[in-house]
Order: structure tokens, then C-alpha cells, then sequence
């Protein structure tokens, strides 16, 4: 129990030291880092690789931005068994619905809620 | 000046980032919102059935709710300011990026202002995350088929 909140925090820190080496050693903006994470986890998910990271991690490994490509290819992969060629596309969004609609509907609501405050982002 | 020179004279006047201290905070933070994160994953498993394979997903909900409160006080902006990647990388900062475009494009109204600028950040992660899932989904179709791989 305890030890599985020192593995998120070592997991999830790991993650985020890479990105921040990206950003200051690699010269990459925010927004090339984060798109590149996300296609790392979705190679990494391709490979097998990143299930057995969230089995040691747990939110460690489902908090960073890389668990987005993971759970958009873990979808892809797990309809286009069942279904063939087509299930790429149809199983893409099952994994990780919550993460996208929560973002929309909760940007709705923040921007009817709260007021810029120019130093928002 | 050639532009090599001028690359070279840039670098020069550039401050280097300090990079140990960036990957300390950026490790330190990143690590606590993963921690937050595990609290969460564990509240649903006790609470709501959720298996550990399951709780990623509402717990990445509950993360970018988290996320909304302190961007719509401007509280994510200075985490920010002193984590760097340790507040973009969670999925919090893609909650940020999506909230903050929504809030400041408020005044240009719910259509066109809202709804055109929500994933003016945060669009590319989604493109190129879906764009390599289909491409990796594809592969592995194509090798599973041919029998170099099983599912």
C-alpha cells in the first residue's frame, strides 16, 4: 500500500525528468515534448511494454501525458483483435474516453465560470 | 552575418538552463501529482470496483477536474513557472492547456471563441497521439496477420 505510492512517485517523477531534458538539453518547446511523449507511450503500448509499467506504478505511469498514446493504441489494438482492420479506428477512443471528455466539458465550464486572469496558462 | 555565426553568437549570449535544479523540481512535483494520482486510483478501487487496470481512467478525469480549479485561479500558472516539466507532463498540464485556451478566448464568445480555441495548445498532443496509435495498431495488425506476432 505505502510502497505502491513510492513507485508512483519515483515512476511519475522519472517520467517527468525525461520531459524536462527534452525541454532544456534538447531544446524542444512544451508542446514538441508532450507530443513526443505521447507517441513514445503509444510505441511503448505497441511493444507490450507500458501494462507491465502500470502494473508497477499505477498512477505513476497513468498520470503522464505518455499514458494518452498508451490508452489510444491499447483501444486500437484490443477492438482491431475482435474486429479486424477497422477496429483501429473504432476502438481508439474506449481507453481513454474519460481523459478527453473531461477535458472538453470541464474547459466549457471553467471558461463559463471563471474570468481571465492574464496569467492563466 | 551568416546565419551560422548568428546561431553561434545566439548560443553564446544564451543563459544556460540550470540544468540540475530544473530536473530536481521537475522530478519532486511530477513525482507528488503522480502521488495525488495513486490517492485518487485507490479511492476508486475501494470505493467504486475499479481495478487497477481500470482506475487510469477515471483518474485522469479527476485529475484534469483538479486541474480546472487551480488554472481557473491562476494557481497552475505559477506551479508551472517554478516546475516546468514537472507540472506539463502529467495529464493535468493537458488539462491546463485546454482550460487556460478556453477561459482566455471566453470574450470572443462560446462558438466561435471557446469552441475554436479549446485545443489550440492542447491539439497536437491529441493529433499525434492518435495519428502513432493508428500507425502502431496498423503494424501490429499487419504482424499479427503475417504471424511474426500474437495479440
Amino acid at each position: 500500500m505505502v510502497m505502491s505510492f513510492v513507485f508512483a512517485f519515483i515512476v511519475g517523477g522519472i517520467i517527468c525528468v525525461i520531459g524536462q531534458l527534452l525541454m532544456d538539453v534538447g531544446k524542444l518547446t512544451p508542446g514538441h515534448t508532450l507530443s513526443t511523449l505521447v507517441v513514445v507511450g503509444a510505441i511503448l503500448d505497441g511493444m507490450g511494454l507500458y501494462e507491465p509499467l502500470i502494473d508497477f506504478a499505477g498512477a505513476g505511469a497513468t498520470v503522464p501525458i505518455t499514458s494518452f498514446g498508451n490508452s489510444l493504441t491499447h483501444g486500437a489494438m484490443a477492438e482491431a483483435e475482435k474486429h479486424g482492420l477497422v477496429g483501429v479506428l473504432s476502438g481508439m477512443f474506449e481507453v481513454t474516453s474519460a481523459g478527453i471528455s473531461a477535458a472538453i466539458v470541464f474547459g466549457f465550464i471553467g471558461a463559463l465560470i471563471f474570468k481571465p486572469k492574464g496569467n492563466i496558462d | 552575418m551568416e546565419k551560422e555565426q548568428y546561431k553561434k553568437l545566439e548560443q553564446n549570449v544564451t543563459p544556460k538552463p540550470p540544468y540540475l535544479k530544473n530536473v530536481a523540481k521537475a522530478f519532486f512535483v511530477g513525482g507528488l501529482i503522480c502521488t495525488i494520482g495513486q490517492a485518487v486510483s485507490l479511492f476508486y478501487m475501494i470505493f467504486f470496483n475499479f481495478t487497477e487496470a481500470t482506475a487510469g481512467n477515471p483518474t485522469v478525469a479527476t485529475m484534469v477536474f483538479f486541474a480546472m480549479i487551480l488554472t481557473g485561479f491562476g494557481l497552475y500558472k505559477r506551479i508551472g513557472q517554478c516546475a516546468g516539466a514537472g507540472s506539463a507532463v502529467p495529464v493535468t498540464g493537458f488539462g491546463n492547456a485546454v482550460i487556460s485556451a478556453a477561459i482566455e478566448h471566453r470574450s470572443e464568445g462560446l462558438v466561435l471563441g471557446v469552441g475554436g480555441n479549446l485545443f489550440k495548445l492542447a491539439g497536437s498532443v491529441v493529433l499525434f497521439g492518435v495519428v502513432s496509435a493508428f500507425f502502431v495498431g496498423l503494424i501490429k495488425y499487419i504482424l499479427v496477420t503475417i504471424g511474426v506476432v500474437s495479440w
